[in-house]
């Protein structure tokens, strides 16, 4: 985790700081003042392998390797709590969100992490269906990452079965086919697997 | 009153009780829910992690949907939907190569979206449209002395909205204090409850919500209230394996707030999806 | 020869055959019209967007335009030759300058003129810098347009009249509005100077924020013991007449001339009979949250706010005196020894002149309740800077004890650094000496109670004489530095905890404490918008009160003759007001010691065979300069009062009012050159 020598000037991406800032929301790096007022309103940061500020520093200088394979990114709960404290007014949460686009896109998800997994698992049930179905979406992060997790969670789905809230064949809407249209015109996002 | 309703995917499936609460109170307070048609999933906070843009595509074909349907305001009851819709009207709205993009691709399915329909949490409408006189003109089984921790979870205050503070939000103090019960101070309010994290980061979100329910029980609740199917999830349906993980011997009701109103009504427990509890259920009869 | 020079230097060529160019097709009545034309490189500043040498031969072209030169600075003194020699070479009697804004070098090039024996008014300014090299990229438009700015000075320049300036009468009496350090400073100033001063202070004693405090830093000398000599200076001088607890009202008149309404409030005490003996506060019952203390201790319904007050004599607070809320008590004027107490005095408006005012109101702190991720108002033992202050003082509420709610000494005290500061939420500026204050109360904290003391800082800025150094000795002191802002105050197992990153080490903590203390944000005084139009000045964006110019003219304000001195400027430390309120003393003291006032011939004037006395223009003088003359039926200007702003010229039905330097045909001529170009 820690950097131990000389920062290599040659491998930085000057260009990854603007590919994160053309997502939607996630513009204003450079006003920045390095106050960590987003870390310290993370619930997660002491989780985390790089901090929310930390972050933001080394996605301007263009450590995009470092920043994408990073573990924070898939910490963060989008719960907001650093964007509406933040003193320069930047949309850390959609920062985050895009650092995780990122990361799937290039291929440079931490591999110790299940979080790219279980994002995709339900956009590939929300591509398919235009609807969330849950056990679809725990069936397709559980093949992708570990298949003996179905065990352990099979007593919830079990529970919330018999109380009602769970669906056993999902829910489309009518024309599933505009969904992934839309997806596909709309969407720089590469799905590899 | 009449609003378009947006469901959501968890109103459907894992949070029914939400919905047939909801359901039940607006029609008891003379609100007409007309669910809009064909909604999608609005994407959550998944998609914009997956893909920022086609998180974009997928709420702005529900706003679309909804002003091709004539729809003035569009009322949602999960704090999720409500945070996720909104911000793509935002980003829709003060952001021309988003716009631009999001225009042309609605365009490729035959749809418009000049301006996107302002989307209410269904807390604002019932505080702001309906209004706690109104409310309690309605309340004929007041819950009195029952205490009630409010807890509000982040989306529906944070970013943005329009009807509360984003740090000390109280619109569910005000409202359910109609009831007759007693809202207590609760600090973790507005703290993040792990949301999807509860599948990924499993330890992680079971720690944030054993302190959630760890201050709620010291301060004497005997119920809290939540305004999202996912905070619900995270504090119900997981109370069970928190106490196992914790050694902690949690057994306090989560609610929806529209069912601590239903029941001020007299609407009956069935109803309101009382039964659909995961973990403990809650039987006043009994407090 | 400074001319010869810049010909061997081949920046200036006279223009082949403009010197002989004979005027004879000119403006009708003005056959003797000789033009010439300065286009200034400002070094690089137009040089580089504006091509000056095209200017300038299209400037030769021009009518009337007998010679046309580029210079690289026309307002250097070789550049001011050049115009000079003009004058007496090639008999130029008007001057185009096509340089910077007027606003800069109007007053340079008049002075030019004149030297060389031309009316300063003969003078007209093409703003080729402001609105040409630095708003464009494009050096062809620039160069476009600065060409066509000067065909319209050109043919302006032609229909000007030399003018001359005049003097009026000055009151050299100064009216103070504040009295905290930096308007104390101002006023014993001035009053040094021989001058009556009058000080307008709004709360019942003179000292301001700086009385609160209890030490300064670097040095860590007491507030009170270096405020309170000046204080009782003020009362003492001869020269300096005290309005405390009044208020100014209205503000009337202009430099040298201001005629000025202070409301003096009823004290409910008769300052000529009572003696200061404080019996009257010793048995008054009732008790209210002291403001002096930030709202930590307690004071009486009569009281004098701090025991060093200037003056020395109390007043009762009628909205909790139970005289006034309840009509009965009246234990004061009982026990009052002189007799002073007087229940139906009223307020008293005062009217007095003026030949100028300096404004002084300060600032004060803003009120973190508004932000409640900092537990202020939530959480007991969450204080603002200034209640730690009070808290440390002597004559504080716990009598310079720091301690907790329950009366316990913190083992842990944590200062925020930038509350409500550098914060695009709440204030976008940095409040200037929070940095300096947290260090001096961090010092204090630990060396009154040894507590460790955590300061949660964004950037360190210890800008001033001595203040690196102080803070290198409080380091050494043991306080602790944390580069993070305090993110959020939480309360945790029955302690207070600050969660914040600490930035050096990339690491996220929560560091538990006994007390922490908000460094908040430095705001506009609540009334600093009315107190703005009673004095005709202008906020800038922060909410403080805009200067004439921020680095030039940082106490003048828009309106000649009010200035601004101290933290109703911007916040600023004890060092800077001082050095404020001296500076505007000294604006002061030029002004009142040339004796009178400049008045610019640049005035409305009726032409008094077209005006029919409608008085139209009566209502919309901003400066009530336009009177109705009784005897001739005309509406009648005065010259003093006048601005030669234009509205009346422009409500003028009958086209009787015109501004002389901007009369119609002149601005016409000038707009259709420029459109032609």
């Amino acid at each position: 985790m820690e950097v131990t020598e000389v920062l290599s000037e040659r491998e930085l991406d000057r260009g990854f700081s603007h590919q994160v800032q053309d997502l939607p929301g996630a513009g204003g790096l450079e006003k920045c003042i390095q106050c960590g007022t987003c870390s310290g309103s993370c619930q997660m940061s002491a989780r985390m392998d790089y901090t929310p500020r930390r972050l933001i520093e080394m996605a301007r200088v263009g450590m995009k390797r470092e920043v994408l394979s990073s573990r924070a990114i898939w910490y963060c709960a989008s719960c907001y709590s650093c964007t509406v404290r933040c003193p320069r007014g930047i949309n850390i949460t959609e920062v985050m969100s895009g650092l995780k686009s990122l990361a799937i896109k290039n291929e440079m998800c931490s591999r110790r992490d299940d979080g790219p997994a279980f994002y995709t698992s339900f956009y590939d049930v929300i591509k398919r269906y235009g609807r969330l179905h849950e056990g679809s979406v725990i069936a397709g992060f559980a093949w992708k990452t570990n298949p003996w997790r179905l065990w352990g969670m099979a007593p919830l789905g079990w529970k919330m079965f018999l109380s009602g809230n769970l669906e056993v064949l999902p829910e489309k809407i009518k024309k599933p086919a505009e969904i992934s249209l839309l997806l596909e015109k709309l969407g720089g996002g590469v799905m590899k697997r | 009153m009449r609003y378009t309703y947006f469901p959501g995917c968890s109103n459907h499936s894992s949070s029914r009780d939400y919905e047939e609460s909801t359901r039940e109170v607006c029609a008891a307070l003379g609100i007409e829910l007309v669910e809009l048609q064909d909604w999608n999933c609005c994407g959550s906070t998944a998609v914009m992690a997956v893909d920022p843009m086609a998180a974009m595509a997928l709420s702005a074909r529900n706003l679309a949907l909804a002003a091709a349907g004539g729809s003035r305001e569009m009322v949602v009851t999960c704090n999720s939907c409500f945070s996720t819709l909104r911000r793509a009207g935002q980003f829709y709205q003060s952001e021309p190569l988003t716009r631009d993009a999001v225009d042309r691709a609605l365009g490729e399915v035959g749809l418009t979206l000049q301006k996107p329909v302002p989307v209410r949490h269904l807390l604002d409408v019932l505080l702001n449209d309906v209004g706690l006189d109104g409310i309690g003109a309605r309340v004929s089984n007041p819950l009195v002395g029952l205490k009630v921790v409010p807890y509000y979870g982040c989306l529906v205050g944070r970013p943005k909205n329009d009807f509360d503070d984003r740090e000390n939000p109280c619109s569910l103090e005000r409202l359910l204090g109609t009831t007759g019960a007693v809202l207590l101070p609760f600090e973790h309010k507005a703290r993040c409850c792990g949301g999807a994290l509860m599948t990924t980061k499993t330890e992680v979100a079971l720690e944030l919500c054993r302190d959630i329910l760890q201050e709620a029980v010291e301060r004497g609740a005997e119920v809290m209230a939540v305004t999202c199917p996912m905070c619900h999830l995270n504090l119900d349906a997981y109370q069970g394996q928190i106490n196992q993980r914790f050694g902690t011997k949690f057994n306090l009701p989560i609610l929806y707030f529209t069912q601590i109103l239903g029941l001020s009504f007299g609407l009956r427990e069935k109803e309101l999806g009382l039964t659909r509890a995961m973990y403990r259920r809650f039987d006043y009869a009994r407090v | 020869m400074p001319g010869s020079d810049a010909t061997s230097c081949g920046i200036l060529r006279v223009v082949a055959g403009a010197e002989q160019t004979e005027i004879g097709t000119g403006v009708q009545g003005m056959s003797d019209v000789r033009t010439g034309v300065y286009v200034c490189h400002c070094g690089s500043n137009i040089a580089e967007k504006v091509d000056c040498a095209r200017v300038r031969e299209f400037a030769s072209e021009l009518k009337n335009v007998v010679v046309a030169r580029d210079y690289q600075y026309m307002c250097s003194e070789p550049g001011q030759e050049l115009i000079r020699q003009d004058v007496e070479k090639n008999g130029i009697n008007r001057v185009v300058v096509a340089s910077c804004s007027p606003r800069m070098h109007e007053p340079t090039f008049r002075k030019t003129l004149e030297t060389a024996g031309l009316n300063g008014y003969l003078l007209e300014m093409a703003n080729i810098r402001e609105h040409c090299s630095w708003v464009t990229t494009d050096r062809e438009a620039a160069t476009e347009k600065a060409a066509a700015l000067v065909a319209g000075a050109v043919a302006r320049v032609a229909f000007h009249e030399p003018l001359e300036e005049r003097f009026a009468d000055l009151k050299q009496r100064l009216l103070v509005v504040g009295g905290g350090i930096a308007g104390i400073e101002a006023a014993l100033k001035v009053a040094a100077g021989g001058y009556q001063v009058t000080l307008v202070e709004k709360e019942p004693s003179i000292g301001g924020n700086m009385a609160r405090l209890d030490k300064t830093f670097p040095t860590l000398d007491c507030s009170a013991c270096i405020l309170t000599p000046k204080m009782v200076a003020v009362a003492q001088s001869e020269n300096v007449t005290l309005y405390t607890y009044a208020e100014v009202e209205k503000v009337e008149g202009y430099v040298g001339n201001f005629q000025v309404t202070i409301r003096q409030k009823a004290r409910s005490v008769d300052t000529s009979k009572c003696t200061g003996c404080g019996v009257c506060y010793g048995k008054c019952p009732t008790r209210v949250p002291s403001e002096f203390d930030a709202g930590l201790g307690t004071r009486k319904a009569i009281y004098v706010p701090f025991p060093q007050a200037v003056p020395n004599k109390p007043v009762i607070d009628r909205e909790h005196c139970l005289q006034f809320t309840k009509g009965k008590c009246g234990v004061c004027a009982r026990f009052c020894p002189t007799g002073a107490i007087d229940y139906e005095q009223g307020d008293q408006l005062i009217t007095e002149e003026f030949g100028a005012i300096i404004i002084a109101t300060g600032y004060e702190t803003w009120d973190p309740a508004a932000a409640p991720q900092w537990g202020y108002g939530r959480y007991d033992n969450v204080l603002t800077a200034m209640q730690l202050e009070r808290l440390v003082n002597a004559a504080g509420p716990t009598k310079g004890k720091i301690q907790l709610q329950d009366g316990s000494t913190p083992e842990a005290v944590a200062i925020l650094h930038c509350i409500g500061s550098r914060d695009e939420n709440y204030h976008r500026y940095c409040s200037r000496f929070c940095c300096m204050s947290s260090l001096k109360l961090a010092h204090l904290a630990r060396e009154k109670t040894g507590a460790e003391v955590y300061n949660f800082y964004i950037d360190l800025r210890a800008f001033g004489k001595g203040y690196e150094e102080f803070y290198n000795r409080v380091q050494e002191e043991g306080v602790h530095f944390i580069r993070g802002k305090g993110a959020e105050v939480i309360r945790k197992d029955g302690r207070l905890a600050v969660r914040a990153e600490d930035t050096l080490l990339g690491r996220y903590r929560e560091v538990p404490v006994d007390m922490v203390v908000l460094n908040t944000a430095a705001v506009p005084r609540r009334d600093s918008e009315k107190v703005g139009q009673v004095f005709g000045i202008q906020p800038s964006p922060d909410g403080f009160f805009l200067e004439a110019h921020v680095k030039l003219e940082p106490l003048k304000t828009a309106t000649d003759g009010i200035y601004i001195a101290g933290c109703c400027q911007g916040p600023k430390d004890i060092p800077d007001s001082v050095a404020q309120g001296a500076g505007a003393a000294s604006e002061v003291l030029s002004l009142f010691a040339a004796g009178k006032v400049k008045i610019s011939p640049v005035v409305a004037t009726v032409d008094s065979q077209l005006c029919s006395g409608c008085r139209v223009c009566l209502p919309l003088c901003p400066y009530s300069a336009i009177s109705y003359d009784e005897v001739n039926r005309t509406a009648y200007v005065n010259e003093a009062t006048c601005k030669g702003c234009g509205t009346c010229v422009a409500s003028c039905p009958s086209g009787a009012l015109s501004v002389r330097h901007f009369t119609d045909e002149e601005i016409i001529a000038q707009i259709k050159e420029v459109l032609a170009v």
